[in-house]
């Protein structure tokens, strides 16, 4: 039953072997000792946090869910051959105080038991550990404490712990569904690497050690610089047209890498569908503040981190053809595609944060094409981490894209 | 049972001079679960709900020493351990000491928190403060030291071993996520905002003298400004513990609170959600 359960759970969870066997060593010292500090203990081990807690208590609700309902013939055996076996009442995993008169031998002993009582008992008796009532260590009755009972009425310790994670408090914190400046910031605070920059104000030991000595013991300090963050980012904003809807989630995002003084340098442009000759430093897009494409490529060097934020759905020839561009008056003369194949060329880490989430199978034409020419993520939390982390490791191996996109761009 | 520990043995209500604390009865089995296994428990949730307060109840509770680590962003996991102060022992080369003997590597080590944890002659508890304002690759490098319990000074040669294994609350306060390797030795328990009941027993054990009535009217007015849902900081419980307080010496009535909430500011600590509410709730804005 754990073991399937185990199963079930890493399908959708990252749990590891190494935490089943620390649940495993729960269950061997006792520590668990019914449903519900079974899901809470359960939980604590395998579920390292609250974002996963929803996916948890789904999991747990629809599994044990099932047990309960309807029982499958061979773990009914089971249980049945539990039942049947004689018990080592001297070694009991839980501390109880039964009367020995109160233990069942056997299930037929408990059965004759629980006729006996019933036709003594006349009145309710809760909390006791002879009648059949609720709570206490009376073999008879619900919500009570002994191992080898009959459940009478009520619900047993079992749909009480998938009860507490049908309630899916945690649905909240779900990682894929919100996405606050904060944690943008957090998530932007990943694209770190470390260099000298600065004054010469930190203390370098060793040298400082070597320089004395030579100096025949007289002190001498020795000075270096800071280590700080080299990183420089440019982020590049579709806006307009279809992008209006997610102007709160890019306004977010914007404003966190603004206050953000995490980057070396930080930079920003605009543009709409797709890239041209030309980047506008506002978003009104006027062409007496912009820069050409040329020159942007010449001012910002490899090194520079660019993030594109766009849905990437545009008509296919704004992408592909000559004179494509959206507005009608803007001739030009190189399709998209070709600025954003130059794009990606000179900036090796580039990523598309895609705020549309939906299937990649139904993506519309031009953002399965962009998505082959960039590695593209969704605009929630999750996405930006792994956009990031991408950008994060620099010399590492990164998947090769394709590097024809003209083949992509007519079948 | 038969193995030497007893489990149950914090029962999650302290209250002392120094601590008063009271923990929900999911915190209490799962401290028990991670002492019983000892695993590392890895506390998370809103602010203010007494992640780092459990530590020092758990401590007052066993009767066991505490150690604390505050962690900050400059730290590493090597500051906790030990320090080794060379600029000391290269100022007592040149111009000599009377207490440290300069051949002595060891005069010139002190342990950190860990360390003084590790070194210990009984089992103490130790609490590893806010990790994740340390560096993302911090919790990494402790692997070691929270899994076998022990560390080695590289200067003197030595590893230290931890005479006896402590107890390990490790808060955090989300603004990073932490490393899975480190996240697998660990148990984790998430810190539910205490239900209207549940706070009601924590304010009573701060305040016994606290009359029933204008406690209801505190918790009434409290959790009508948690719901609204555009807060930038929801009050949490200490600040509620707060609020009660100052309410308590100005001599409030349970009446004053039903049509206004004084000492707003100790609820509400920013300025936009001060406007907010106000607007909201037609409250006056009294400092």
């Amino acid at each position: 039953m754990f073991v399937d359960f185990f199963y079930f759970l890493k399908g959708k969870l990252p749990v590891s072997i190494t935490e089943f066997l620390t649940l495993l060593e729960a269950f061997d010292k006792g520590l668990i000792s019914d449903m519900v500090s079974y899901y809470y203990t359960c939980r604590s081990i395998l579920v390292k946090s609250e974002h996963d807690f929803d996916i948890f208590d789904r999991c747990f609700a629809s599994f044990y869910k099932d047990m309960d309902v309807e029982f499958p013939q061979s773990i009914k055996d089971e249980i049945w051959n539990w039942l049947n076996q004689p018990l080592d009442f001297d070694n009991l995993p839980f501390q109880l105080q039964m009367p020995p008169g109160m233990i069942p031998k056997d299930l037929e002993e408990l059965r004759e038991y629980f006729e006996k009582i019933m036709n003594e008992q006349d009145e309710p008796h809760n909390f006791g550990n002879r009648f059949i009532g609720q709570q206490g260590t009376s073999p008879l009755g619900h919500s009570g404490k002994n191992p080898f009972g009959i459940r009478v009425g009520g619900s047993s310790g079992a749909r009480m712990a998938v009860q507490i994670a049908e309630k899916r408090i945690f649905k909240d914190y779900r990682k894929d569904i919100v996405l606050d400046t904060r944690q943008i910031k957090v998530a932007l605070k990943r694209l770190k690497k470390l260099e000298e920059i600065g004054k010469q104000d930190e203390l370098d030991l060793d040298k400082t050690i070597d320089e004395t000595c030579k100096n025949c013991g007289d002190i001498e300090l020795v000075f270096h610089k800071r280590r700080k963050n080299d990183i420089k980012v440019l982020l590049l904003l579709d806006v307009g047209g279809s992008m209006t809807p997610y102007a709160t989630l890019v306004n977010k995002l914007f404003s966190a890498a603004h206050q953000l003084s995490h980057f070396r340098d930080f930079k920003y442009y605009y543009f709409h569908n797709c890239i041209y000759e030309r980047l506008y430093e506002t978003a009104a897009r006027e062409d007496n503040r912009s820069i050409l494409f040329e020159d942007f490529i010449r001012k910002y060097d490899s090194k520079y981190r660019v993030i594109i934020v766009g849905d990437a759905a545009m008509a296919p020839y704004e992408l592909s053809e000559r004179y494509g561009s959206i507005y009608y008056y803007h001739r030009n003369e190189i399709p998209g595609a070709i600025y954003m194949q130059k794009l990606k060329e000179h900036f090796p880490f580039t990523v598309w944060l895609n705020p549309e989430i939906i299937n990649p199978d139904w993506a519309c034409y031009t953002r399965k094409v962009l998505s082959k020419i960039f590695p593209m993520f969704n605009l929630t939390l999750e996405g930006l981490e792994k956009a990031m982390n991408y950008l994060r490791k620099e010399s590492r191996h990164l998947p090769s894209l394709t590097k024809n996109v003209t083949e992509l761009l007519y079948h | 049972m038969a193995s030497n520990y007893q489990f149950d043995q914090f029962i999650g209500n302290v209250n002392t001079d120094r601590i008063r604390y009271i923990a929900d009865p999911q915190l209490r089995n799962i401290v028990n679960v991670s002492i019983a296994l000892e695993r590392p428990l890895l506390v998370k949730g809103e602010p203010g709900t007494g992640k780092t307060l459990l530590a020092h109840a758990i401590s007052e509770a066993l009767g066991k020493n505490l150690f604390v680590w505050n962690v900050k962003s400059t730290s590493e996991a090597i500051d906790g351990c030990y320090m080794y102060d060379t600029v000391q022992r290269l100022n007592d080369s040149r111009f000599g000491s009377n207490d440290r003997n300069v051949n002595n590597i060891k005069d010139y080590i002190t342990y950190g928190p860990l360390g003084e944890a590790f070194v210990s002659n009984e089992q103490v508890v130790l609490l590893i403060d806010e990790i994740d304002k340390a560096d993302i690759e911090f919790p990494n490098d402790l692997l070691q030291e929270l899994d076998v319990m022990e560390f080695y000074i590289k200067e003197t040669k030595e590893v230290i071993k931890a005479n006896y294994r402590p107890i390990v609350i490790i808060t955090s306060n989300n603004e990073k996520e932490l490393p899975d390797a480190f996240l697998r030795r660990c148990v984790f328990h998430w810190i539910e905002f205490p239900e209207k009941d549940f706070m009601g027993q924590i304010c009573q054990l701060h305040y016994p003298n606290l009359k029933r009535n204008i406690l209801m009217q505190c918790l009434k007015q409290f959790y009508s400004l948690r719901l609204y849902k555009n807060l930038r900081k929801k009050p949490s419980t200490s600040e509620l513990l707060d609020w009660i307080g100052v309410l308590l010496k100005s001599g409030i009535t349970a009446d004053d609170l039903e049509k206004d909430i004084p000492f707003l500011g100790v609820l509400i600590k920013k300025e936009q959600d001060m406007e907010y509410i106000s607007k909201k709730t037609g409250f006056s804005v009294k400092p």
